[in-house]
């Protein structure tokens, strides 16, 4: 489904990503956990052209991203509050994403029925403006704008972060429901370790814009990543 | 204790540098200067005009008045104007000079003291442009004085006194600004006011300039009464300094106010098809926001535009101004609201970046939104054929000239558009945003279809220079599809450079 080979991002001589091979299958979901500045937002924005790869190339569904514009149709995003129109309820919000993407408003209606209890009741019908909700009721409707219009391929930049621990068991979820049941292709990035093993089938650990390991999800995983990040620490302490 | 008091002094300077050091910082790392070094130079030349214009006030003012009436003092002269002249000040400051804005947010759990970063502010709008502009024409008019005799402690003492009175106006400014700034037509009560003190002083019923002339000559005569307009100058300071402290809070200023919704569904604009979701958006941007939304009151500026020439009997004969008037009140929406596209959706730009929309329905609308606004524009302005047929005509010639041209030019400038506009800003000390800059963006839109037509009406006639500038702009029609792919293109060519310009706060 998602294919980036050879693709590298640089600033002046600073190499934020350097990805020599990476291949998505559709369906998968697909994890991505890293420290700060290793790349994990790089890596999504240049898979939404958002900015332009230094050398090498990204495809979706062999369409090559910064060459056409035939992958947006069934791709969607949610990376930041920035992605949201602060001056639209979440309503309007939701039938304006859903025009772009071909949907009417039964349709939007009948995609937003479906998350009646990952909206908790304070998103719909709130007579508030997007940017008058707090950052969590934010997040919430960014994400769920990122469902509608069946994409094929989701992508979720910390979606967890700054959500509540019942919104946050609801996601995860909806994500694993998404990957499993509907096959579409879900790439997610993440600081919190547990969630991402929870939710995912396989993940890739950034550091220094390289993958330095690509798992497969299994008991074991949580362990074996927890080590990583903490003897990653230790060794930065000697170093010092 | 001296230590101390070393050290409290250390500390002073060391949050001046730290402030400064800031601002600088926050100014020259900005993708907006990087990209618009031709406007700051343009800037630079309009200040030093102004410089230049004031300077030769200040030096052949006194020959002049001295030529003119030999038998009345200069400076009474000179004094008998002074209302005026801070009544202007007080205008063209409310318009163009704005409270420095610095960004308090950050500062306010750090270690520095309230009172500081105010005293800060206002001291920095002490070196604004706008208080040192007088000295160029009151220090040589003084010297003038000085040299023709007059005793020279009454001089300096009138000098300073204008000069203090300058920078009570520049207080007086921040607090007039803070009143209104609340409101949506802020500008009508300056207006207003400005208006009245004039026609009170007009038809005598106060005579303000006796008033201020006999003030500033009594204090030529008794240089002492310096302490009044000091006293007035320490007022408006603490004045300002006690509003804005109170406005660094969090929940006063910053905050922002939750607003109830008011919905409407706008089925209407499906009849313009693809654009219509974005159509939609732009009409709820324009009047959900207190930015875009002035742009709507500023059209009644425009719409009356005309009246400021067509019933004046000089103007009758200067056809050659109709079209630029025509330009100007047909197009006032246009230029008002499209030298901000792309930036009104710079705060989603990413987003919008990211969703399967081509980018020709997103321009489109917006061309949509201008060309309409300009044929309504022209209707409401048809009244104005009470003032002769041929205004009638320049207009309609003008109206096409913007539906043709302008409107597309403008698209095509927004390709170059790195500023981010944030909508949702209601930061502590920034109150209209429009500065300067955005009045000289205007100049080439509307003297360009000037030059075209003064030049014809001068080769030809007025006919044919209506006739010139509605072909232009049917040209421009016809070509419409074509020209939208090119400055499609131009968008898609610097995408990447908008992104990362709007992901920039400053």
């Amino acid at each position: 489904m998602i294919n980036a080979s050879n693709l590298s991002k640089k600033y002046g001589n600073n190499t934020v990503l350097n990805i020599e091979q990476l291949n998505i299958p559709k369906g998968q979901s697909f994890g991505l956990v890293g420290n700060n500045g290793a790349g994990k937002t790089t890596f999504f924005s240049l898979l939404l052209d958002l900015i332009k790869p230094s050398s090498g190339q990204i495809t979706s569904k062999d369409i090559l991203v910064n060459n056409s514009e035939d992958w947006k149709p069934f791709t969607s995003a949610f990376i930041d509050e920035s992605f949201l129109i602060g001056y639209l309820t979440p309503e309007e919000y939701f039938y304006f994403i859903g025009e772009l993407r071909g949907q009417n408003k039964a349709d939007v209606d009948n995609l937003l029925a479906q998350f009646e209890d990952f909206f908790h009741g304070e998103i719909l019908n709130q007579k508030k403006y997007l940017r008058d909700l707090s950052k969590g009721n934010q997040k919430k409707a960014g994400i769920v704008a990122a469902l509608i219009g069946n994409p094929e391929v989701i992508i979720l930049d910390e979606p967890f972060a700054n959500l509540d621990p019942t919104t946050q068991i609801r996601l995860k979820s909806i994500i694993k429901n998404l990957a499993e049941t509907q096959g579409v292709t879900v790439l997610i990035s993440s600081h919190d370790l547990l969630h991402v093993t929870d939710v995912c089938e396989r993940i890739v650990v950034l550091e220094k814009g390289e993958v330095v390991k690509d798992l497969a999800t299994s008991a074991a995983t949580l362990k074996e990543l927890e080590a990583h990040f903490a003897g990653n620490e230790t060794l930065v302490n000697e170093a010092n | 204790m001296l230590i101390l008091l070393i050290e409290k002094t250390n500390s002073i300077q060391m949050k001046l540098k730290h402030f400064i050091n800031l601002e600088w910082k926050q100014y020259f790392r900005s993708a907006y200067w990087q990209k618009s070094m031709a406007l700051n130079v343009l800037l630079v030349f309009v200040a030093l005009y102004f410089v230049v214009t004031f300077l030769a006030l200040g030096i052949a003012l006194y020959p002049i008045l001295k030529d003119t009436f030999p038998d009345q003092d200069p400076l009474n002269i000179v004094n008998s104007y002074l209302f005026y002249w801070f009544l202007a000040d007080v205008i063209m400051r409310f318009f163009f000079q704005k409270l420095p804005v610095m960004s308090v947010k950050p500062l306010l759990t750090l270690p520095v003291k309230r009172s500081k970063v105010v005293n800060y502010v206002l001291a920095k709008s002490c070196f604004s442009f706008f208080n040192f502009l007088p000295l160029f024409a009151i220090i040589p008019f003084g010297t003038m004085l000085l040299g023709n005799g007059y005793p020279a402690v009454s001089v300096v003492s009138w000098m300073v006194s204008i000069f203090i009175i300058t920078l009570g106006i520049n207080f007086l400014n921040f607090i007039i600004e803070n009143f209104t700034s609340e409101t949506e037509l802020s500008f009508l009560p300056i207006i207003a006011l400005g208006g009245s003190l004039f026609a009170l002083n007009y038809f005598n019923i106060v005579s303000f300039t006796s008033l201020v002339s006999g003030a500033i000559s009594s204090i030529y005569d008794t240089p002492l009464l310096l302490v009044v307009p000091l006293l007035l100058l320490v007022v408006l300071y603490v004045l300002n300094y006690s509003k804005l402290k109170a406005k660094l809070y969090l929940d006063s200023s910053l905050k922002t106010k939750v607003q109830e919704v008011n919905a409407s569904n706008l089925e209407w604009t499906r009849k313009f098809g693809d654009a219509a979701p974005f159509m939609q958006l732009d009409l709820k941007l324009i009047w959900r926001n207190k930015r875009p939304r002035s742009s709507i009151f500023i059209l009644l500026i425009g719409l009356l535009y005309g009246l400021f020439f067509y019933p004046n009997p000089v103007y009758q004969d200067q056809s050659w101004m109709f079209a630029f008037i025509g330009i100007f009140v047909t197009g006032i929406f246009l230029i008002n609201f499209g030298q901000f596209i792309p930036a009104w959706d710079s705060g989603y730009y990413k987003m919008l970046m990211s969703q399967n929309i081509p980018y020709k329905q997103y321009l489109k609308s917006k061309f949509t939104l201008m060309a309409v606004s300009v044929v309504i524009m022209f209707i409401l302005s048809i009244p104005y054929v009470y003032f002769g047929w041929n205004i009638l005509l320049a207009h309609l010639a003008a109206a096409i000239y913007n539906i043709g041209i302008n409107t597309h030019v403008i698209l095509y400038a927004g390709s170059f558009n790195r500023k981010k506009i944030d909508l949702n800003q209601r930061a502590a000390f920034n109150y209209q945003g429009t500065g300067a800059v955005q009045w000289l963006l205007g100049i080439p839109l509307m003297f360009l279809p000037l030059a075209i037509f003064g030049g014809v009406y001068a080769l030809f006639s007025f006919e044919i220079g209506c006739l010139v500038l509605a072909v232009l702009g049917l040209v421009g029609v016809v070509f419409h599809q074509k020209l939208m792919t090119i400055i499609t293109t131009k968008y898609l060519d610097s995408k990447y450079k908008m992104i990362q310009a709007f992901g920039q706060d400053n």
